[in-house]
């Protein structure tokens, strides 16, 4: 399915937004992406399997907070970064 | 012929300051990881190539950057420092910042420590590609009183930093903590002491407790293995035969005292460092007393304490120096280094009799480091 992913996680998939990954939940496509993209699950969720205070996950436009959250294939992923502060 | 080097790690970035060993001319290389918090980079003196940073960026959390090619290039940790995954139902821990870190001593190629927030202690074996927590610390029963809750933590939360190894012995360790205090480890850190005797902690209710104190900077000595700390409650020298710390601050003038964060050990010379004091009266402003900033320096294990400010500014100057912010270099006589929070490297080629201002306009320092690098 779509991933599409924030500028600060840029470096980990040669500079590429949009990329594509599988799996059935949320945390299945996020090992997924860390088998395509080595590191870049660590700076999306913490060593608790919590997503990090400045990422957040929408699956199909709709914020998704739980990692068990089931995909089907056509879902979209967006992990969006956002952070206030000079 | 080596090259100084100097690590500027920043709020936004690292930057590399490199110069000849007579120290006229300087360069800057970097910015490296521009607009990411470095919180401390440090080349291995082993190996005088290697160099790790503790990478931070706003959005991604905390990270390990290492380099083999002087910085020209970097690779991020395979496995960054974590906390173990908590069990089912119980709280667990994140590292949110790496904080410092110690490479290992020369007999352990690849070998390196660091500290973060919260307060946990991790260990390379493979030069900062993959990361373990020494659970001796992480995992002991006691920890969890020894840093205290969240609500005894400083504002950026409390941090485990000031790993020092005893030149005689790579296995016993020495670390600080802002929140819990000194602490000493005989094997490789599979059990820990309390190492507080003597030391202040004006803030808890017990007038000598066993911990809970909150140390700014912990160094040994490179050479000799004498224990220097600047504390939050002042500036201490570790009396062996008494097991005890020994307020060597009070010899401080009266109305500058002994409030600081850095502090700096001469590299051959057991009997001279060098601190940075800050105001800590009543709000804690933590800069420059009356905005005069200047170093204090002793020649003699803190019996008495000589002002180095000659070519500091003269007032109305604000900034604060970090403690980790602070180093001085390996050459003769000993370059000083300082940076500061409104992103300015100072430098003393003299031991500090002198300073000049060796860069302007960076972005908040939080540490420097100096090394040779080949």
């Amino acid at each position: 399915m779509k991933v599409v992913l924030p500028t600060p996680l840029a470096e980990y998939t040669a500079h590429r937004r949009e990329v594509q990954a599988s799996g059935a939940t949320l945390a299945l496509l996020l090992a997924d992406l860390d088998r395509r993209y080595p590191g870049i699950r660590f700076r999306i969720v913490d060593e608790q399997d919590a997503i990090r205070p400045h990422i957040k996950i929408f699956v199909n436009r709709v914020q998704e907070p739980d990692l068990a959250r089931r995909l089907q294939p056509a879902d979209e992923v967006l992990v969006v970064a956002a952070l206030s502060g000079g | 012929m080596a090259r100084l080097r100097i690590l500027v790690g920043t709020r936004k970035g690292l930057f590399v300051l490199g110069a000849d060993r007579a120290r006229r001319k300087w360069s800057m290389q970097g910015p490296h990881f521009l607009g990411q918090v470095v919180n401390h980079a440090v080349l291995d003196p082993r190996d005088r190539r290697t160099m790790l940073a503790a990478v931070r960026a706003g959005h991604l959390g905390p990270t390990v950057y290492r380099s083999d090619d002087g910085g020209r290039s970097w690779q991020e940790s395979a496995k960054p420092p974590a906390f173990g995954k908590a069990a089912p139902g119980e709280p667990g821990e994140s590292v949110s910042h790496v904080f410092w870190l110690t490479p290992g001593a020369a007999s352990e190629p690849g070998r390196w420590y660091a500290g973060t927030s919260p307060q946990g202690l991790f260990v390379s074996e493979d030069a900062g590609r993959t990361w373990r927590g020494i659970d001796g610390f992480n995992a002991h029963a006691q920890r969890r009183s020894w840093i205290g809750g969240t609500q005894d933590a400083p504002p950026d939360g409390g941090t485990l930093h000031s790993i020092n190894l005893d030149p005689a012995d790579p296995r016993h360790l020495y670390i600080g903590m802002s929140a819990g205090g000194a602490f000493e480890s005989h094997d490789a850190g599979e059990t820990w002491t309390p190492l507080n005797r003597g030391c202040a902690a004006d803030f808890l209710p017990d007038p000598d407790p066993e911990y809970g104190h909150d140390v700014h900077c912990l160094r040994v000595h490179p050479r000799s293995g004498d224990l220097y700390q600047q504390n939050h409650c002042g500036i201490y020298r570790f009396d062996r035969v008494q097991r005890r710390w020994d307020r060597i601050g009070r010899a401080m003038p009266r109305r500058i005292g002994d409030v600081g964060f850095p502090l700096v050990l001469h590299p051959r010379d057991p009997q001279t460092l060098w601190v940075f004091p800050m105001d800590g009266g009543t709000v804690w402003p933590r800069v420059p007393i009356d905005g005069k900033p200047a170093l204090y320096g002793s020649r003699d294990a803190g019996a008495s304490w000589q002002r180095l400010d000659a070519g500091l500014p003269r007032a109305q100057a604000w900034f604060t120096v970090k403690r980790q912010a602070m180093c001085a270099d390996a050459l003769d006589p000993v370059g000083l280094y300082f940076g500061t929070t409104g992103g300015e490297v100072w430098a003393s080629f003299d031991e500090g009799a002198r300073w000049d201002c060796l860069c302007l306009h960076l972005p908040h320092v939080y540490s420097v480091e100096a090394a040779l690098a080949d």
